[in-house]
Parts: C-alpha cells; sequence; structure tokens
C-alpha cells in the first residue's frame, strides 16, 4: 500500500521513532517567532541556561500588536511596546534574525516566510502561532505549537509528536467566477464543523484546487485549523516551484535542481488510503459568509440567517442561539441584506498582493457606501511596496479606504485596529469569535471579493451585485 | 512541573461548547511577557455578565472545569491554559477538545479529560443541582467520581504518564541530543537557513498616519 504525502513528510524527518506508546521525535526545519507567544519560551531558555540550538533555522518578525498607523513614532501602548522590546532583546541574545517594524521584511510572519522564499515543499514549519498551516500550501507540515512547544523547538529543533491521521479534501470541478479561495475553505469548515478536522492534517486535492494560485492555496491552508486540523496540505507541483524560484531564500544552480526532483515526489501515491475522506464540487460553490460566532456557522451569501428551531441537533441549536444573540441577527433574514460598519481586507488569509490586486479591481472607479469605513491592512511591507508600485493604494485611497501599514491588525484587534461594541465588519481574515475584533465587535468572514463589493453597497454582498457587474473577473483570487 | 494523581474540588458547569481560545482569554491579556498573573483575564468578557458561572458565589472556588464539546478551539495560546491554571482550575472536563489546547495543557499540568458527551451531561445535572459539589480525577485510575457517580476518562497514555511523573518534556528530548545530531547530518543542502540573512533590496517604509 502507498503512503500519503503527510506520512511521507513525516517519514522524512523522523529524528527517532517513539517506542511504547512515546510520541516519535520530528526534526523542524523553520521556526518562525512572534512577539506574543515567544517571551516566556525565552525566559525559559534563559532560567535552564540553554541556547537556541539552530539560530539558523529561526526567524521572528513582529506583527501581533504592532500599530498600522505612525510605525516611526514609539509604540503608544506600553504592554504592546514592552512584549516588543522584549522580542528584539531575547533575538540580539539568542542570536536570531528578526524583522521589525519599519523594516522591508516585517509583517505577518505567515506572509514573510514564502516572500522570502524560506518556506519550501517537503519541510516541517513551526510557529506559536495556529495559522502555520499557510504554509502547508507549499507541501511543507506545517502546524501551530503553544509556548512550551516554541521553548522546545528553540532548544531541540525537534518536537515529540503522535503522527496525526489524515484527511483528503477532494474539491472537484471548477470554480465558478466570483467565487474564491476563500470560498472553498468557508464551504469546508460549515461542511465538517470547528472539529471536523481534530487530530486530522488535511490534503486539498483536486482540479480546483490545482487550478488555484500559490497565494489562494495559502488562504485555503491557512484556514485548516477553523476545521479544528493541525495542518492543511497541497502537493507540491509546477505553480509551486514557479513561486519559490528566484526568491531570496530558494535554492540555486545544481541545489535547485535536486530540490526540484525531491519536490516532484512530494505526492500522494495513487493507492494510498485516507483516514477520511471528504468530498465537496466547486461547481457547486457561491461567494461563501459567516453569520455566527465560529467559522463552522458559514452559508452561501444568497441565504438567509437560519432559523435555530429548526437545527436538530441540541449542541448546534444552542450554540447557533448564542450566536445569533452575540451577532445581533434575526433567523430568516437575508444575508445580503445585513448591514455592515467596517470592511477589514488584511491578515494572514487573505492580506496578500493579490487578494489586494482582486478588492482594487472590484472597488476602481465606484464609491465608497455612506458611514461605512474601510481597513487596508497589507500582509507585509513587501506586500505593500508591491501595491504602491502598482497604483493600487491609490485606488484604496481614492475610494476612501485607509491604507495602513504591515500586521495582523484588525484580526484579532490587540493592537488599536478594533471593533467597537456591537460594531459589525466584513473581514477577511479567519475568525468571527465573539470579541475577536474587539470586545462586542461582530465579524462576518469573507473573500476579498466579497469584502470589496459590499464596501460598496453597505450590506454583505458579492461583486455580482454590482451595477456593470458583467465588467468584474477575479475568479482566480 | 508539579506530578499529578489525583484532585478533588468544586466542579464548575459550563454549558458551552466550542468555547474558543479567544473566549477563554481574549488577545487584549496577551501582551504580558510573564507566565503568571492571567487570572483576572479568564473568560473576561463573560465575568462582566453577573449570571455568568464564576460569578456565582458556590462556583467561584472552583478547580475542575465540566465543558461541551470542542473546548480549547482556536488560537494556539497557551495564555488560555495559564489562565485556567492561575484561576485555579487542574482539570478541564470535556468530551472534545482542541489538539493544540490539549498539547498545551499536557505540557503545563493541566488536565484535559476526555469524558463522553453523555457522562458530562451526567455531571453537569448533578454539579448544577448541588452547586459546590466536589469532583475527584484521578489520573491514576483514569476516573472521575462525584458523589455516587464514577465515570471513566480517556488521556494519552504518554501524556498521562508524563503528568504522573511532573516531567519536562525538554529535559527528556535532550537525552537523545546523539540522535538530533546525526540526523542533521544527513540533511540536504538546498534545505533554506535563515542565516546568513537574504532579502530583496531593502527599502524605506512609509508611515501610514490617521485620516482625519
Amino acid at each position: 500500500m502507498g503512503t500519503t504525502l503527510a506520512e511521507k513528510l513525516w517519514a522524512s524527518h523522523l529524528v527517532r521513532k517513539g517506542e511504547d506508546g512515546a510520541p516519535d521525535l520530528i526534526y523542524i526545519d523553520l521556526h518562525m517567532c512572534h512577539e506574543v507567544t515567544s517571551p516566556q519560551a525565552f525566559e525559559g531558555l534563559r532560567l535552564a541556561g540553554r541556547p537556541v540550538r539552530r539560530p539558523d533555522l529561526t526567524i521572528a518578525t513582529e506583527d501581533h500588536n504592532t500599530p498600522t498607523l505612525d510605525i516611526d513614532l514609539p509604540i503608544a501602548d506600553v504592554t504592546s511596546r514592552t512584549q516588543i522590546d522584549t522580542l528584539r532583546a531575547n533575538a540580539r541574545e539568542f542570536g536570531v534574525r528578526i524583522h521589525s517594524l519599519g523594516d522591508a521584511d516585517q509583517g505577518v510572519v505567515h506572509v514573510v516566510g514564502p516572500q522570502l522564499g524560506l518556506t519550501m515543499p517537503g519541510m516541517t514549519v513551526v510557529c506559536g502561532d495556529s495559522h502555520t498551516s499557510t504554509h502547508g500550501a507549499f507541501g511543507a507540515l506545517a502546524f501551530g505549537i503553544g509556548t512550551s512547544e516554541v521553548e522546545h523547538v528553540l532548544a531541540t529543533q525537534t518536537l515529540p509528536l503522535k503522527p496525526f491521521k489524515t484527511m483528503a479534501i477532494n474539491v472537484d470541478g471548477e470554480l465558478p467566477e466570483g467565487t474564491t479561495a476563500k470560498d472553498i475553505i468557508l464551504a469546508v469548515i460549515a461542511k465538517i464543523g470547528t472539529g471536523g478536522g481534530q487530530g486530522y492534517v488535511l490534503e486539498y486535492r483536486g482540479e480546483a484546487i490545482r487550478s488555484l494560485s500559490m497565494e489562494a492555496r495559502m488562504t485555503v491552508c491557512n484556514m485548516s485549523i477553523e476545521a479544528g486540523a493541525r495542518a492543511g496540505l497541497i502537493a507540491p507541483d509546477e505553480t509551486t516551484f514557479e513561486y519559490v524560484k528566484g526568491r531570496p531564500h530558494a535554492p540555486e544552480g545544481a541545489d535547485w535542481d535536486e530540490a526540484v526532483e525531491y519536490w516532484r515526489t512530494l505526492t500522494t501515491d495513487d493507492d494510498a488510503v485516507f483516514d477520511a475522506e471528504v468530498n465537496l464540487a466547486a461547481s457547486d460553490l457561491e461567494p461563501f459568509v459567516t453569520w455566527g460566532t465560529n467559522p463552522g456557522q458559514g452559508l452561501p451569501l444568497s441565504a438567509s440567517v437560519p432559523n435555530p428551531e429548526e437545527i436538530a441537533d441540541a449542541d448546534q441549536r444552542e450554540a447557533a442561539e448564542n450566536a445569533l444573540k452575540y451577532m445581533g441577527l434575526t433567523p430568516g433574514q437575508p444575508l445580503r441584506e445585513i448591514k455592515i460598519d467596517t470592511v477589514f481586507l488584511g491578515s494572514c488569509t487573505n492580506g496578500r498582493i493579490e487578494d489586494l490586486r482582486a478588492a482594487a479591481e472590484i472597488i476602481q472607479g465606484r464609491s465608497m457606501a455612506p458611514g461605512l469605513r474601510m481597513l487596508v491592512v497589507p500582509g507585509s511591507a513587501r506586500v505593500r511596496l508591491q501595491a504602491e508600485a502598482e497604483g493600487i493604494d491609490q485606488i484604496f485611497k481614492d475610494f476612501g479606504a485607509e491604507w495602513r501599514n504591515a500586521g495582523c491588525s484588525m484580526c484579532l484587534g490587540m493592537n488599536p485596529d478594533q471593533l467597537a461594541p456591537e460594531e459589525r465588519s466584513a473581514s477577511t481574515s479567519n475568525r468571527n469569535f465573539e470579541g475577536r475584533q474587539g470586545k462586542g465587535g461582530r465579524t462576518h468572514l469573507v473573500s476579498p471579493l466579497v469584502a470589496a463589493a459590499t464596501a460598496v453597497r453597505g450590506t454583505l454582498s458579492s461583486p455580482a451585485d454590482l451595477e456593470g457587474a458583467d465588467l468584474l473577473v477575479g475568479a482566480s483570487a | 512541573m508539579e506530578k499529578f494523581t489525583t484532585h478533588t474540588g468544586i466542579g464548575v458547569p459550563l454549558r458551552r461548547s466550542n468555547v474558543d481560545t479567544d473566549q477563554i482569554i481574549p488577545a487584549v491579556y496577551l501582551k504580558r511577557v510573564t507566565k503568571t498573573g492571567f487570572d483576572d483575564a479568564l473568560f473576561a468578557a463573560w465575568r462582566g455578565d453577573e449570571s455568568f458561572i464564576l460569578n456565582q458565589p458556590a462556583y467561584q472556588a472552583g478547580s475542575v472545569l465540566v465543558a461541551g464539546p470542542d473546548f480549547g478551539t482556536g488560537s494556539s495560546r497557551e495564555h488560555a491554559v495559564w489562565a485556567l491554571k492561575d484561576y485555579g482550575f487542574r482539570v478541564v472536563i470535556a468530551s472534545r477538545f482542541a489538539d493544540i489546547f490539549r498539547g498545551n495543557s499536557g505540557k503545563q499540568g493541566l488536565l484535559a479529560a476526555v469524558v463522553s458527551q453523555e457522562n458530562v451531561e451526567l455531571l453537569w445535572k448533578l454539579i448544577e443541582t448541588e452547586p459546590g459539589k466536589h469532583i475527584t480525577v484521578s489520573l491514576e485510575d483514569r476516573t472521575v467520581t462525584c458523589g455516587e457517580l464514577t465515570v471513566p476518562f480517556e488521556i494519552d497514555d504518554y501524556v498521562r504518564w508524563r503528568l504522573m511523573e511532573g516531567l519536562d518534556d525538554i529535559g527528556l528530548t535532550l537525552q537523545n541530543e546523539e540522535d538530533i545530531t546525526a540526523f542533521e547530518a544527513t540533511r540536504a543542502a538546498w534545505r533554506p537557513k535563515t542565516l546568513p540573512a537574504k532579502t530583496e533590496p531593502k527599502v524605506e517604509i512609509e508611515a501610514a498616519r490617521p485620516v482625519s
């Protein structure tokens, strides 16, 4: 019997097989750090007198709590500033490379790694951040870890782990125009639930996945964690190699040839068997939005707010009741009529250049709905520079959107970019949990295309709802 | 890490599924650089509600949380575990836990005990009917006892052993340092290194300003 891609990646990083129920010891090729989940890990090293074993496989960026305005001034929030200063001091003390606020390579870790060419097929990648699953788009085994594990990787460059189970997510057919990678993953999560992926590595397969760009694949893998899975994977192919080639840390010459030859072997064998399989027809998909307070509570935009009374499962019913109360929604209300206060375009899910291009294409020549605010936060400083080079920043500014510096920003509201109580957002980020974007804030997760159309109309909308919609494309975004 | 064998304390019913780590501790509390002092942050948004379970005097000193399925979903923040521990919880019981949360708990000596939903319902009834009722959790026997009721719980054998011995993972791994060094010698040359750092040419980043 053949093996799956996830199993191949596991086997190729096995330092030591666990005996008598002990976990396997797995080697980690790349460890990314940020200010929020690392300070206690470095402190642990210091107390134990341990060095960072492989600073040359470690990199840090500042992203979670950094401001997106006035980045050349001292950070106003004292605790945020302390956390940033702590990361800088730790990086200096332990010899770890860091890209600080104001540096051209600063940004959300999951945007920075791939753009530097540090994320490649066949690797193991970890970070003290659950959205590390993003890097699985390259055919790397990539997953989020807690602070104790951050310390463990810093000290040993390994992790003790029990093997994951494998699940195939087959997305066949072609995506309809106006639907995107974000709609695929929101539909997957709605289908299998927020706990459906627990214990699994999801491998996304099928024609619709193969035809996605590298950035769109990252969007899909990014939200694997929202289905409860530690990691998401897509087998590398020409699209992947093309993306990696020529990046600052990409292999060159003979190394490149050797790498690609190896990367071509990174596929699930035809006769391999997954522990579970889920099928989805891409042609059935529509723009998807969430109505509730977990990412599994989503529906096609053409639907209405569900009626909890019609939900058979008692737990789900209670969760829906709580969600509607928190979200201030009424059963039966068409999703398209939900009025939005703030549109957030950004995050490790949808803060890359293709996302900004797709949204800019929709809003260009149109005007923003009265009373709405739109925040555009590039995923990294390089994404911002690229957008400026293409003139996309001007499109957003002309539209009335705020053009910000890079960071996690309103995705989790650790910096000043937050929703006020009962303020409602259409957000291209990954979590609609209660209070995620600010205490009492109400989040609807959407694709960049829906975010843009919503900013024009003021209610949850898709590009097809706009006048002159036949001019629009963007199915690949 | 402190050894864990059995624990007895007040059971706290949390009748909610999908309690994500943003609910356990909102992001605004994650800015501290210490591992302790997070007790005030636990369930911060819900603590403002008078009817919230931990605001009821009988449950305030609780140490065994009995929650709905899919506890600890979302963000990887270990702060969720620190906050539960700082508040005084030693055990969380649920029918399903998110993977990262369960892993973090095991590293920090917080017992995440998997009990069937049917038995969670029985426990809820008991500790709701008699607020302040104690629950005993025996890691040795893998049982949860509340009054006359004793139900089994599941936990990974290895995690159980580590908790009972109070062992530190890093110390255990470093016993195999030779294996790590041997593995490193086999890594292919193309695998990337972060140092020396390579980047596109450095450019000045303009600071965005507030829009008036």
